[in-house]
């Protein structure tokens, strides 16, 4: 157990090393900081001054450790296209793509699940081929699609919501919150279906087809010979078991929620980090686009942690095969 | 050529395809976009990009079978007075081109770097297999995203040139991984059997026993995964076209319609953006059934 957490650990690290160096390239040899500093028409003297000042002089490995130890410390610089510093931008940004996305994962959850085992279980009736056919269009939806025809109908022609931004906001210390407010409800309504659709496709045909797994195993006969009632036996016992796998797909999901978040930001304008790393690859604003590359693969990567750590502690099958030493 | 068609429906896979209702109706709709999309000039009823015929009073207009449509504009037309049916025509053009480009480009970078781990094995295919993880454990959008966001940054003023480049190499480049995963894995399994030890032991140069023995059997599932990364590929491209780092607007892509659409469907004109994007659906749809049915129909444990 502490062999394997202590391996994922590393392997983590180095993930994260990795994705740092991309960042620290695509900071120092993408569009030239100095010359963007200084305008086109600087003399050689000044341009040497400004490079010995950011550290440009000084050896390849040397630069990127002082890089390295200010991202640690969440200092990316100064957006070049905003006049602030990167980490207050994505600091105030932060709030909204997480509200946005725990809200879908939480639609895409308590919807995806019913469904998957409703069709699981009244396999060839018409309500479950519904869904199934629901499912498969919404595997080919694209995202940003799905978005713009849920303004179209539920903003532009019936009027019932918002179509863009976050509505009021309650600020909690740094963190300011749209789901205090009544008006913050009403706007998440629609970004949080259209991030959700495609993830509730998903869960409900991981769990349909778990479920159908699950239920074709020995145990499940016995329990059905033992005269446990389908309720008991459905619920009790079948389903247990088809949340393992979707626990960790859905964690792994998270992520991908808050990559998706940028089409949804971007369709809603809602005023989120990915609504920020958009206008930055526009603008081509790259202490904006490294510092959220290290951050979303800072997300991700105690994501994956989570997730295998968690699997460790709900598979009783995982610890006993590894004590026992294969 | 009539007798290979008619070998091939006799075939196992024939067979299953002339079987299957669902796989004929999406590989109809699949051909007839490829047809519209290769003869786009004589298909279309008109020229798009021929600025002379372009009236401005004509833009806007609602499909023909609205009250205030023509009849010459049958899907309507957008804000510079585009027929909308043209403009989609050769917007899926470039959508297909771009979305078959980027895939053929990911299998072949796919097949030699799986084929080469697989059958070398070693620090090269550890070295590949991590650049994998990595690459697989974030969501192909945001490294597409990353990638066009570094080309824009590198080539601020040649980017309208560049775009195509930019934004084929992003979707190859998050696609290939798929594809030498697959092949790695079915390379493994084939690296032991019987038939290529024979060939080792009679001698046979290692790239020829990867090429003509190992690649054939492979190809099955990179059939497959291919077949169903031209939708992802044609969605990630229309995708990229939407949030603007896609194709430039001077040759629209169905996404760039979409994009462009879309700041007209708070007054109303409906049309420019739902037609693009059930365009974008029906193909994407299509490629995604026929992918399906091709993958039962070459699983051999189906059968």
């Amino acid at each position: 157990m502490i062999a394997f957490v202590l391996r994922r650990l590393i392997q983590s690290v180095i993930v994260m090393i990795a994705v740092a160096f991309i960042s620290f390239l695509l900071f120092q040899y993408v569009g030239d900081p100095v010359s963007f500093l200084l305008g086109q028409d600087a003399t050689p003297e000044e341009v040497r001054e400004m490079r010995a000042a950011l550290g440009l002089d000084q050896p390849f490995f040397v630069q990127f450790w002082y890089f390295l130890g200010n991202a640690v410390q969440g200092d990316f610089g100064m957006s070049l296209r905003q006049a602030a510093k990167v980490s207050g931008l994505i600091g105030e940004r932060f709030p909204a793509t997480l509200e946005l996305a725990l809200v879908a994962a939480f639609l895409a959850l308590v919807i995806g699940i019913p469904m998957g085992v409703y069709t699981a279980l009244r396999r060839g009736t018409f309500m479950s081929q519904v869904f199934m056919a629901i499912s498969l269009l919404g595997v080919s939806l694209p995202t940003f699609l799905i978005g713009i025809l849920l303004i179209l109908v539920f903003a532009v022609g019936l009027g019932w919501f918002p179509s863009f931004g976050r509505g009021d906001t309650v600020q909690l210390g740094w963190w300011s919150t749209g789901l205090l407010t009544l008006d913050g409800w009403h706007h998440i309504v629609l970004p949080a279906v259209t991030l959700a659709i495609f993830q509730l496709t998903l869960i409900m045909r991981l769990v349909r087809a778990e479920m159908l797994e699950v239920l074709r195993t020995d145990y499940i006969k016995f329990a059905r010979a033992r005269g446990l009632s389908n309720r008991a036996i459905h619920f009790g016992h079948a389903l247990k078991n088809t949340l393992v796998p979707v626990m960790t797909i859905t964690g792994l999901q998270l992520g991908g929620l808050i990559a998706f978040a940028i089409i949804t930001e971007s369709v809603f304008q809602w005023p989120g980090m990915g609504l920020l790393f958009i206008q930055a690859v526009t603008f081509a604003d790259i202490p904006v686009m490294a510092a959220y590359l290290c951050l979303v693969a800072l997300i991700f990567v105690v994501i994956n942690l989570v997730v295998d750590l968690l699997y460790f502690v709900v598979d009783p099958r995982l610890r006993v095969g590894k004590a026992g030493g294969h | 050529m009539k007798k290979t068609i008619s070998r091939w429906l006799d075939s196992d896979v024939g067979y299953s395809f002339r079987s299957s209702p669902v796989a004929i109706g999406a590989a109809v709709i699949a051909l007839v976009c490829v047809f519209c999309a290769l003869f786009a000039g004589w298909v279309a009823p008109h020229n798009p990009f021929d600025l002379a015929a372009l009236e401005l009073g004509d833009a806007r207009l609602p499909p023909a079978w609205h009250a205030d449509g023509r009849t010459k504009y049958l899907l309507g037309t957008d804000d510079q007075g585009r027929d909308i049916l043209s403009a989609l025509i050769y917007g899926a053009r470039i959508s297909l081109v771009v979305g078959v480009v980027s895939v053929v480009l990911s299998v072949v970078a796919g097949v030699v770097f799986g084929l080469l781990a697989g059958f070398f094995g070693g620090w090269l295919d550890a070295f590949l297999m991590r650049v994998c993880d990595v690459m697989l454990s974030f969501p192909p959008i945001l490294v597409a995203l990353l990638i066009a966001g570094v080309g824009r940054a590198m080539f601020p003023n040649a980017h309208e040139t560049l775009a195509f480049g930019v934004l084929i190499l992003s979707i190859t480049l998050t696609g290939w991984v798929q594809y030498a995963r697959t092949v790695r894995g079915s390379t493994l399994v084939e690296r032991n059997k019987e038939y290529v030890q024979a060939a080792r032991v009679t001698g046979v140069a290692p790239s020829r026993i990867m090429l003509r023995h190992v690649l054939p059997n492979v190809t099955g599932p990179v059939m497959v995964l291919a077949t169903i990364q031209v939708a992802t590929a044609i969605i990630t491209e229309a995708t990229l076209s939407f949030l603007g780092v896609g194709v430039p607007p001077t040759s629209p892509s169905l996404g760039t319609l979409i994009r462009v659409g879309n700041d007209y469907i708070f007054s109303g004109e409906w049309w420019i953006t739902v037609f693009p994007g059930a365009m974008l659906v029906l193909i994407a749809l299509s490629v995604n059934l026929l992918g399906d049915w091709l993958r039962d129909a070459l699983n051999p444990r189906l059968r």
